[in-house]
């Protein structure tokens, strides 16, 4: 018995003596030892407080007046607990009578396989002898979720998982007694409320009065039953949910959260609603080939649902041809220089390996790259250089543990909404949350101090915290003396930059910066998040290397609770970057210049490789401009949506010779293409991914691939062998084996294991102990040993507003549309929810252009013009227009400047010069 | 259009175009006029989180109601939700919570009492009177107990509270705008002083009286909680000063149990020797803060607790702002003293499940002590006339005095101060000059909705604490109502299941769907017995609070004591 054990409770449980460990309720010890207690408002989920309101797990305490809910008390020495006592058991049973009687009854339940249903038969309860009280009407109002509150029973689960576990705060419980019911926002129907359709509520409910929409069938009540699960990842963003496919006649109808590291059972909206994109009527599923003499010209001729208008279908053999022969042409005419690849951050690490392997290998140039140049490559650019580590030094979970968080230039409940909830966790828990942004966001509620800093000038913030800490001594000389180097330029550096000069530059007072000067540098533990508002800047790197400085000086890294964590945007941009998709590294960061290190890979690889570096994501569109680069590659990519002045980018695609693009729908970038390859959707392969914490996880294949399509590796694997590469890959784990052997960092980590643990974080000392979750606490893997303080200055953005383009354009993402929006335009739930373009807009910029909420507006830089709709947002600040670039009717980056960050590479997506108006055509939207 | 910029043409998009791009980000969005009015009413006072339901009184009483506006103002302005807001405001039953199409309520509301006593009284009678006679402007509101149990039938004119009320009386009131509450004569703070008031106070703050000799003195005492629970005063102060700092004091005045006066009446003649006994608690468990909870039915009380405490504050007796006065909004479960910690939190009044216990978590998590007006009102005088005096009181062989809030079918009803032990038949002839003319005793409750009713055969029983739980009934507060021969035990148990099912907080299954069933089968024209018996035992064992767990005492006291009365077809 574990010592914890021994030192337990001592109680007697239905005339047995056990032990209950500190902290244990009479049920879970029940439960532990196979007791049965019926529960309903009581979930065992991570997360979920007790609440001990339904009634249904009433014990016999010896001694005590009344009975005792097993669920919510903890048991005492000694004493007497009877589960079966027919006191108990006959409470229980009323208890289930009463909530039946107002139940719809078991035939027209709407989910007749729920908890309630189950365990009321478990105890055989059938029917009730109460008269039912008058039910309330169905809110259909939700795309996402059906609302049938006839079979509440008040239990709170859906409150508690809307405001204590996700903390969106929507649910609540209204009114009181028998009136007391569930309602969202002011009883306004779901569809109406600020309900972000996280759908929580739904995973929590144990009677089906929260169900998923889809999952109702509609031609009879109740819903449908799966016919088998599989247990996978979510295929957005960078968090690395881990959930299960619930599946019918190989259809996705419900995925449910499972209880993964990153997620403890959490998903939000993308992720639980947005699975049915697969199965969407755009799925590409033969392979195309462009008929002869249609122009690249226009891409107003892509119509998604009809292929065949720019293209031919072809036999697999024939398309497989066809697209290395045009590779394999330009590869022998002009060098593998005048190709490239895009692979993308979607796909698997095995996917992304393979990729980058076939680019180096068998076009023989490094130019290969994939999005994370345009999210986070400047914050890998800081932390490489200053610390020699591209990733996260501690998991977002570890907010837990700190006691000041601060969240700059990330709008997580947007992009990282599982992220987001464990913020909020802490916050309520009162860890102070410091957030600074330009925008205003659902945290800054949430928030002990939020800086609504003016967009572009975060190195004044920053320079103007250091200095605080610095000029107060606040900052930790000794954690300076023994891990970093630099610190007496650094200082030297930021003397100028007083909280007095830099309120004025960055809008925030000086008294404020102080305050969070201190707090940050004071606090026993702190902790950094930062987003695409730190990296998507010409100064991005300057940007990180002020956090990583601040992070330095006070030694708010390597313990419990502290570190510098860049939130990935990706669910496999950190994977996709660490096995090498990137032009200057090979996997695990090891640089394509370093002699030793090439001779490693081709000796590997049984090649020789290209000793230059490569060319990014912008490099390669200009380098197509320049006549350098004739054919590319994309697998899974969209650059002619997601590139800076996206115009030049897809005037780029056009003037190819020959363009492969793997993919599931005919996306922008397809319409560019001579060849596309049906590809594999996230549901149908298997694979390993990594998440923003380093967590490598798998994820199965859960449906068969439709039509022709094929899996991505598959597809590689068969154009490297008709580039004259020798490969016969077995599937998924027969590369992450040769990648193992290449890679240090997945030391103790196996396909098995990953197979056995679903996920493990790297780095790992071994394959029989868990990974490393905070890093860093003995220095840093550079040269020296040391963290490098690297000084920033104050550098404006690259193209200001003036009197032409007055406004500030900045663009992102909305909570349900991820990257392009190629997927989830095609989920319905998602495209119902957010169906058309929009932009963002104060209030009082609308008031000033005399626009209606909704309207139709026109925006305009000195690279082209779209017109959206005029979203009324009060997080917008004046003279700011905030646009998705996810909409392709109106694409956000026609207008975005491409003018980049000197080290990392990435442009400037959250800053130029803009102008707002009305569309000429005004029509507004919906009421 | 600049030279060279390219627009691109629009060629749809891959999504299905089925629905419409909201014109604004989601839910509800916030009226900068009603923000500006919100934010003005609130003024300087801070935005906290324990402060909304204050702040929800600023908007209903300059508003006359909640309009969706404001509230969702408020919760912008507080940093809440829309839905932390609206669920605290509709779980009050003074608050007008507005949905968006919902008409503004008139400017006067009339709530009239129909508990038990006014029901006997007269209540319906007096609704269906007002209702022919009040014009536009003026609605009538059913209200649960407001405490004037002694001059029924009772109703509120807005905040003036009218006994003996007719809808003639009312009318006039409503013509002549007498809506506030009407402040009595009472014994102000120079006339307490003058008869040797807070020198108690001043002993035990300059050392001559040490701790351990006050709580001494209440131990032997025999005082004991007199909001209903009957916990030994002594004990319950020694317990909370065991636990770590810091420590809060916050008073019951939440006196709602139907048929109950007495705490209004100190509060309303002698609010200082009840604002002493307060400070030498405050002072024996070294209160951060303490906390009077007061219900809302009590305006005099409030009006003259504000200016008292003000007083104090200015005298130098009390630490400015050490003294908060909380202000309940109409929901009797308030008085359970854990849900009455959620409602001074700024919450809906749920009770917290025990243990954990006040003494040890209470308000905002600390150990809080939390003694009922009475209980603290006697204690400057057990202090001032030593512990003997007050356990010397009593009959029968109990000890102490209790307030006897009487009501019903006697000919001088009112609060009785007598000896704990007494009977009610004692009661009702040494205190109450007997029962009313016309009307012979047929059977009492001994303690308010709660504490079950018996018969005049069992009318010789010492009334006090763990008297009356072996005939399944409780003294609580002590208020006995009074029943005759012309009131039916059934009908009583009925109103009372009905005050229940109002007042019940909703949280859990056996008294939510309990009382709420319980009230069906009790309209039924044939009682199901064994159903009810049923039921019932299931609240009593499996509620999570006293109000669920008593709620079945009237009932099953009918069906034991008053079989004649239960309907039976």
């Amino acid at each position: 018995m574990p010592k914890d054990q021994e030192a337990g409770i001592a109680f007697t449980l239905n005339g047995e003596t056990v032990t209950a460990q500190k902290g244990e309720t009479i049920w879970q010890v029940a439960d532990r030892l196979g007791v049965e207690i019926p529960h309903l408002c009581y979930s065992p989920e991570p997360g979920y407080r007790a609440d001990g309101n339904c009634r249904a797990c009433m014990v016999e305490i010896e001694g005590e007046r009344v009975l005792a809910a097993s669920c919510i008390r903890t048991p005492s020495e000694g004493m007497v607990v009877d589960t079966a006592s027919e006191r108990a058991a006959s409470a229980r049973r009323m208890v289930f009578e009463l909530l039946i009687a107002d139940q719809p009854g078991r035939e027209e339940a709407h989910d007749a396989d729920s908890k309630l249903w189950r365990w009321a038969d478990r105890i055989g309860i059938a029917d009730s002898r109460f008269d039912p009280k008058a039910a309330p009407a169905a809110d259909p109002s939700h795309p996402a979720m059906a609302v049938n509150l006839d079979a509440c029973i008040n239990c709170t689960l859906c409150v508690r998982a809307c405001r204590e576990v996700q903390v969106n705060d929507v649910i609540g419980m209204a009114h009181r007694g028998t009136h007391a019911k569930i309602v969202f926002d002011f009883d306004d129907p779901m569809g109406d409320s600020t309900c972000v359709a996280c759908g929580e509520c739904v995973q929590a409910c144990p009677t089906g009065a929260l169900m998923p929409a889809a999952m109702m069938k509609e031609d009879a009540p109740g819903a449908v039953t799966p016919d088998r699960t599989v247990d996978s990842l979510c295929p957005y963003c960078g968090v690395g949910c881990q959930l299960t496919y619930h599946i019918k006649e190989d259809r996705l109808v419900k995925v449910e959260g499972r209880d993964g590291p990153a997620n403890h059972g959490r998903l939000c909206v993308k992720g639980r609603f947005g699975f049915d994109y697969v199965h969407h009527p755009h799925r590409i599923t033969r392979p195309l080939i462009r008929k002869e003499g249609v122009g690249k010209d226009d891409l107003a001729n892509l119509d998604p649902a009809n292929p065949l208008e720019l293209f031919r279908e072809a036999s697999w053999e024939e398309a497989l041809d066809a697209a290395a022969a045009g590779l394999a042409r330009i590869r022998d005419t002009h060098g593998g220089k005048a190709l490239a690849g895009f692979g993308s951050a979607k796909g698997s690490n095995e996917e992304a390996y393979l990729f980058q392997k076939l680019v180096r290998a068998g076009f023989g140039t490094n130019n290969v790259d994939h999005c994370t140049r345009l999210c986070h490559a400047s914050s890998v650019a800081a932390l490489m250089e200053t610390i020699n580590s591209g990733a996260v030094t501690a998991p977002f979970f570890e907010c837990a543990n700190s006691d000041v968080i601060i969240v700059i230039g990330a709008n997580p409940t947007v992009n990282h909404p599982v992220a987001a909830t464990f913020f909020k966790n802490a916050a309520k828990a009162g860890k102070t949350l410091i957030v600074m942004d330009p925008r205003g966001q659902a945290l800054s509620r949430h928030a002990t101090h939020m800086l609504q800093f003016k967009s572009g000038t975060d190195v004044a913030l920053l320079n103007a915290i250091m200095n605080t800490i610095v000029a107060e001594g606040l900052h930790d000389p000794d954690y300076i003396d023994r891990h970093t180097e630099g610190f007496e330029a650094l200082k030297a550096h930021i003397e100028a930059f007083t909280p007095e000069e830099m309120a004025p530059i960055c809008g925030i007072d000086a008294e404020t910066i102080r305050t969070v000067a201190r707090k940050y540098a004071t606090a026993p533990a702190s902790i950094v998040f930062w987003g695409m508002g730190i990296s998507q800047h010409i100064h991005g790197t300057d940007n990180a290397r002020c956090l990583i400085a601040l992070a330095l000086m006070t030694g708010q890294v390597g313990r419990p609770g502290t570190g510098l964590h860049p939130l990935r945007g990706q669910n496999n941009v950190q994977g996709a970057s660490d096995v090498g998709l990137i032009p200057m590294f090979y996997p695990d960061y090891r640089s394509v210049a370093g002699e030793d290190i090439r001779e490693v890979f081709e000796t590997a690889w049984k090649t020789s490789l290209d000793p230059n570096r490569g060319l990014t994501v912008v490099e390669i569109m200009n380098a197509i401009h320049a006549g350098e680069i004739h054919g590319m590659y994309i697998m899974g990519e969209n650059p002619a949506m997601s590139d800076p002045d996206v115009g030049h980018a897809r005037e780029a695609l056009a003037m190819l010779d020959h363009l492969v693009v793997q993919e599931l729908f005919l996306t922008e970038t397809a319409y560019f293409a001579d060849v596309v390859l049906p590809a594999s959707a996230f549901p149908e392969k298997g694979g390993s991914y990594t998440n923003t914490n380093r967590q490598v996880q798998i994820g199965r294949a859960a449906l068969p691939l439709p039509g022709e399509a094929r899996q991505d590796l598959w597809i590689v694997q068969e154009i490297a062998r008709r580039l004259g590469l020798d490969w016969s890959y077995d599937g998924p784990a027969d590369v992450f084996a040769e990648m193992q052997a290449l890679m240090p960092s997945l030391n103790g980590i196996s396909w098995e294991r990953l197979d056995r643990e679903d996920s493990v974080t790297y780095p790992v000392a071994s394959f029989d102990v868990p990974g490393d979750d905070v890093i860093f606490g003995d220095g840093f893997p550079t040269a020296s040993g040391r963290g490098k303080f690297v000084p920033a200055s104050v550098s404006p953005p690259d193209e200001v507003p003036d009197a032409d383009f007055p406004m500030i354009l900045t663009t992102g993402r909305v909570l349900e549309h991820w990257h392009t929006g190629a997927m989830t335009r095609r989920a319905g739930v998602l495209d119902a929810i957010e169906p058309e373009a929009i932009a963002h807009l104060a209030p009082a910029d609308l008031d000033r252009l005399g626009l209606a909420p909704g309207a139709r507006i026109r925006v305009e830089t000195r690279r082209g013009a779209i017109e959206l709709i005029g979203r009324m947002d009060r997080d917008v600040p004046s003279g700011v227009v905030f646009i998705p670039f996810c909409f392709t009717e109106a694409a956000a980056n026609l207008l975005t400047n491409d003018a980049l960050d000197p080290f990392g590479k990435i442009p400037e997506f959250k800053f130029c010069a803009a102008r707002v108006e009305a569309a000429p055509t005004n029509e507004p939207a919906a009421a | 259009m600049t030279e060279g910029a390219r627009v691109v043409r629009a060629y749809g998009h891959p999504g299905s175009a089925r629905t419409r791009a909201r014109p604004r980000t989601k839910g509800r969005q916030v009226d900068p006029r009603a923000a500006e009015r919100v934010c003005a009413l609130l003024g300087d006072r801070p935005r906290r989180r324990d402060l909304l339901i204050e702040h929800l009184h600023s908007i209903q009483d300059s508003q006359g109601c909640l309009a969706p506006d404001d509230m969702a103002a408020l919760a912008d302005e507080m940093k809440l939700s829309l839905t932390e807001i609206y669920e605290v405001a509709t779980f009050y039953a003074h608050f007008d919570v507005l949905g968006d199409d919902d008409p503004r309520p008139p400017p006067v509301t009339v709530r009239v009492c129909d508990s038990l006593t006014c029901e006997m009284m007269g209540a319906d009678a007096l609704i269906e009177g007002l209702e022919k006679s009040v014009g536009e402007g003026v609605r009538i509101v059913r209200a649960p107990c407001i405490g004037a149990c002694d001059r029924a039938p009772a109703a509120e004119v807005g905040h003036n509270q009218m006994s003996d009320a007719t809808p003639e009386r009312i009318g006039s009131a409503i013509a002549d705008g007498r809506t506030g509450p009407e402040i009595p004569a009472y014994t102000g703070f120079d006339d307490y002083v003058a008869g040797g008031g807070y020198a108690l106070l001043k002993e035990c703050r300059d050392g001559a009286r040490p701790v351990e000799s006050v709580i001494e003195a209440l131990d032997n005492s025999s005082l004991r909680g007199l909001g209903g629970a009957g916990f030994p005063t002594g004990r319950k102060w020694t317990f909370v000063r065991a636990e770590q700092g810091p420590r809060y004091l916050a008073v019951n005045a939440d006196e709602g149990e139907p048929g109950t006066f007495k705490d209004r009446y100190f509060l309303e003649t002698d609010p200082h020797r009840f604002l002493e006994g307060m400070l030498i608690a405050d002072w024996a468990v070294e209160a951060e803060e303490t906390y009077i909870y007061l219900r809302d039915e009590y305006p005099v009380a409030r009006e003259i607790l504000i200016r008292e405490i003000d007083r104090l504050e200015r005298e130098g007796i009390a630490r400015p702002g050490s003294i908060v006065l909380r202000r309940g909004a109409g929901a009797y479960i308030c008085g359970e003293e854990s849900a009455m910690l959620e409602s001074i939190e700024g919450k809906r009044g749920l009770p917290r499940h025990k243990p954990p216990f006040p003494a040890q978590v209470g308000l905002f998590g600390k150990p809080t002590l939390i003694n009922n007006v009475e209980t603290l009102y006697w204690v400057p005088d057990i202090l001032a006339n030593g512990p003997d005096w007050f356990a010397g009181k009593g009959r029968n062989g109990r000890k102490g005095l209790r307030t006897f809030s009487v009501s019903g079918r006697v000919k001088e009803p009112g609060v009785k101060i007598a000896e704990a032990g007494i009977t009610a038949r004692e009661l009702i002839d040494e205190y109450c000059g007997g029962m009313a003319d016309g009307h012979s005793f047929k059977g009492y409750l001994p303690g308010g909705a709660s504490g079950g009713i018996l018969p005049a055969s069992m009318a010789d029983i010492p009334l006090d604490f763990g008297t009356l739980e072996e005939h399944g009934c409780l003294i609580g507060s002590a208020a006995v109502i009074v029943l005759s021969d012309r009131d039916s035990a059934a009908d009583a148990a009925l109103n009372l299941m009905r005050f229940f099912e109002d007042e019940s907080c909703g949280q859990c299954t056996p008294c939510r769907a309990g009382c709420e069933k319980s009230v069906g089968l009790m309209g039924r024209p044939k009682w199901d017995e064994a159903l009810l018996r049923e039921l019932s035992r299931a609240m009593i064992d499996a509620s999570i609070c006293g109000l669920g767990q008593a709620a079945p005492n009237g009932l099953l006291s009918a069906l034991k004591h008053f079989p004649q009365d239960i309907p039976d077809g």
